[in-house]
């Protein structure tokens, strides 16, 4: 294979190298996938691959293969290994269970002690389309990701569509930013592409800092050239001829399978000067963040980029009109880019027909807490959070009552148990006075303290402050100290009217996104579990029993 | 004529380093942030003699290099332990119980986050998400990251560090 992918390609040879790996692939009765997603790698799934392939070595056996793949969603049971074409999912596998695996792949029995069942809700419930590589393929390589329709959608828009039509298609799709705003996507590219100017730039945002959100280092370390391919179709569409992927340096693995991923497309022009024989250019470069939540925000994104501190700057102008180095620029999230060639694929009805209303597609989600699958999953929106929860999720474990689900990160909100029903869309979740945010979904249960919880946010936002504007800076602080005598039981009713009308103050006046949505974990515990807040100031009593007065007043007094 | 690898002492190597990186972003000041991660994985931290030499190199003032060293988390002015304990803050860890873990190390070793013992050992550092969830409450310890933490064990992991 590897001969055919030293030089430039045409739009024929996507489909010839697809037909080859189908052909290689069918050379071997079984292949034996294994998780190389940052989840189960920390979990030493490296090893578990090289026990499988030195077994395989030891028994001389030609008719199967390992693979290493991406993430397969389930990663509180890692390291996951699946054997297809049977799809025998296996869980926490290690290193001494390879001869079982090998053995039973020969003998054609699972091992029984190992398996997975994959005939549950976790499995069943979800619709994978931002994921539907993820877990198939090798993310390391090129021929992996063009056996599965890698860059065909790029070949298909740069010879038969004009940029007009694939915004058009973007628009009817109803794809909206999956960063967490929600804004139309089709009406940002045709802005973008109506701007004037030399020069123009694509960004893609795979700066995650919600933290308890991994859903873009997942698409990233799994399937990073559907993001790619994602970026360049932008690229065309809003006559961009560059373009900066803006990443964690938190992300190691995600970085390098980007690096790798950039370099094997560069060296057929997948990406590059002339790409796919066409007169299209467009070079994609990686930036790596620098440990700044703000650096979320579109417009300190842009001054990271340009080398300078992560601040914002008011808008307008947009970044649609006036980003990076002054020129009209697209950012959008990794998510979103992902969402691309699957609907230039299957065609923006085929989307469309996906989700709610005003909320199109899937979403991701990144289940993390007191639950009992955590992991990596994708819905379709309108998806009511008890199914997310109770089915998908498994329920909270330990015997405990499911409190609370956290979206949105610092930014989002607390939604109680009353609200169990709604369904998860941009509009449902805002009007809960949370959001969807990047996809972290974080399950708390009677054991979490709200007003702890809210603090815990407000002392995130304080410290990830950039410092520019007033509101944000100072009032993230009064709340935090507000927050702290309460939970110290240190606080009085009119502390409490206080942090009340701090919330909206914030709320209003806030240059940024950080600032405007800082109040969000604090305002909507305060209005669903103000029971809690009036037992730390009126009874000095948690109900949670997470937090200590009497140890406090010592200190204090000391 | 140039020095071959074998005699570059191990300060000119890093500059070496440093100087590749500058270059290859082409001496525009927009590299600072990817030069300052080349001066830190070479050096551990970001030393003043770099900060300079960067600053002047890359036509930049030196308050400004300074401005963006300090601005964000990934940077540290200060040298490091032998061995690095960064604990997860992020929101799952949270809600499993890092703060435990935080108050533990910091009791035992009377080092607060972003400090090192006195005798160099550990560093205690906070992260605000690993981004491994499913493992929470979790940690790196020097390049592994390690899940499913008690303070117990934790403690057990740096006190191993003791001993070596």
């Amino acid at each position: 294979m590897i001969q055919h992918l030293n030089q430039p390609l045409t739009p024929e040879d996507l489909p010839r190298i697809a037909e080859a790996e189908h052909a290689a692939d069918s050379a071997y009765e079984h292949t034996i996938h294994v998780c190389m997603a940052a989840g189960c790698l920390s979990q030493h799934s490296d090893q578990v691959k090289q026990g499988l392939e030195q077994q395989i070595k030891e028994r001389g056996l030609t008719h199967c293969r390992v693979k290493g793949v991406g993430c397969m969603g389930l990663c509180s049971a890692g390291p996951l290994v699946s054997v297809r074409p049977q799809e025998t999912l296996y869980q926490a596998v290690k290193r001494e269970d390879a001869p079982a695996i090998i053995e039973s792949v020969s003998s054609g029995a699972p091992a029984t002690h190992l398996v997975c069942s994959t005939d549950r809700p976790f499995f069943t419930h979800q619709t994978k389309i931002v994921l539907a590589n993820s877990g198939e393929i090798d993310p390391e390589r090129l021929e992996d990701a063009i056996a599965v329709g890698g860059y065909q959608q790029l070949a298909y828009v740069l010879n038969e569509l004009t940029s007009t039509q694939v915004i058009d298609q973007i628009t009817r799709s109803g794809l909206r930013g999956r960063g967490g705003a929600g804004y139309p996507t089709g009406l940002k590219w045709g802005t973008v592409a109506k701007a004037s100017g030399p020069h123009k730039f694509v960004i893609c945002n795979a700066d995650e800092g919600d933290p308890g959100a991994f859903m873009d280092r997942s698409v990233l370390e799994s399937d990073p050239h559907r993001v790619l391919e994602g970026m360049a179709i932008a690229a065309y569409a809003v006559g961009a001829n560059e373009g900066y992927i803006y990443i964690r340096a938190e992300y190691p693995l995600a970085i390098q399978r980007l690096k790798t991923a950039i370099r094997q497309a560069e060296r057929v022009q997948l990406l590059g000067n002339s790409i796919l024989g066409t007169s299209f250019n467009f070079h994609i470069h990686l930036r790596l963040g620098a440990g700044a939540f703000v650096c979320g925000e579109e417009t300190a994104l842009i001054a990271s980029i340009e080398g300078k501190r992560g601040q914002p700057r008011p808008r307008p102008p947009f970044p649609a009109a006036s980003g990076l180095w002054g020129a009209p620029t697209l950012i959008n999230n990794v998510e979103t880019y992902a969402n691309i060639a699957p609907i230039i694929g299957n065609g923006p009805e085929w989307f469309a027909n996906i989700g709610t209303k005003r909320s199109k597609g899937t979403k991701v989600f990144a289940l993390a807490g007191k639950i009992a699958n955590t992991g990596l999953i994708e819905v379709p929106m309108g998806t009511p959070l008890r199914t997310i929860i109770h089915e998908i999720g498994g329920g909270i474990p330990g015997g405990q009552r499911f409190k609370a689900a956290q979206t949105g990160g610092p930014s989002g909100g607390c939604i109680p148990a009353e609200y169990l029903d709604t369904p998860v869309d941009y509009e449902s979740l805002t009007a809960l006075g949370s959001i969807m945010g990047s996809g972290g979904l974080i399950v708390m249960d009677e054991q979490s303290c709200m007003v702890d919880v809210a603090r815990f946010f407000m002392e995130f936002c304080m410290s990830e402050s950039c410092g520019k504007c007033v509101p944000c800076r100072v009032g993230t602080a009064e709340m935090y100290e507000l927050l702290s005598r309460i939970v110290q039981g240190r606080a009085s009713m009119g502390d409490m009217e206080l942090l009340q009308e701090l919330c909206e103050t914030v709320k209003y006046t806030s240059l940024c996104g950080l600032g405007q949505a800082a109040p969000n974990p604090v305002l909507s515990t305060m209005k669903y579990f103000r029971d809690e807040y009036l037992a730390h100031i009126t009874e000095h009593r948690c109900p949670a029993g997470q937090c200590q007065f009497e140890a406090v007043a010592q200190e204090v007094q000391l | 004529m140039t020095k071959s690898a074998s005699v570059l002492t191990a300060d000119e190597k890093r500059r070496r380093m440093i100087v590749a990186t500058m270059r290859k972003n082409g001496y525009t000041p927009d590299a600072l942030i990817e030069t300052l991660h080349t001066v830190q994985s070479a050096y551990g931290y970001l030393d003043a003699p770099s900060l300079r030499f960067v600053a002047q190199e890359l036509h930049v003032p030196l308050s400004k290099v300074y401005g963006v060293a300090t601005f964000y988390h990934a940077f540290t002015l200060k040298p490091e332990g032998k061995h690095r304990c960064i604990l997860c803050l992020g929101t799952a860890c949270y809600i499993k119980g890092s703060q435990g873990l935080l108050r533990a190390v910091s009791k035992a070793y009377h080092i607060a986050p972003g400090e090192t013992t006195e005798d160099g050992e550990i560093s205690l550092l906070t992260a605000r998400c690993l981004g491994s969830c499913s493992l929470a409450p979790a940690a790196i310890m020097d390049e592994d990251v390690v899940g499913n933490l008690t303070p117990e064990r934790t403690l057990a992991v740096l006190e191993g560090w003791k001993q070596s």
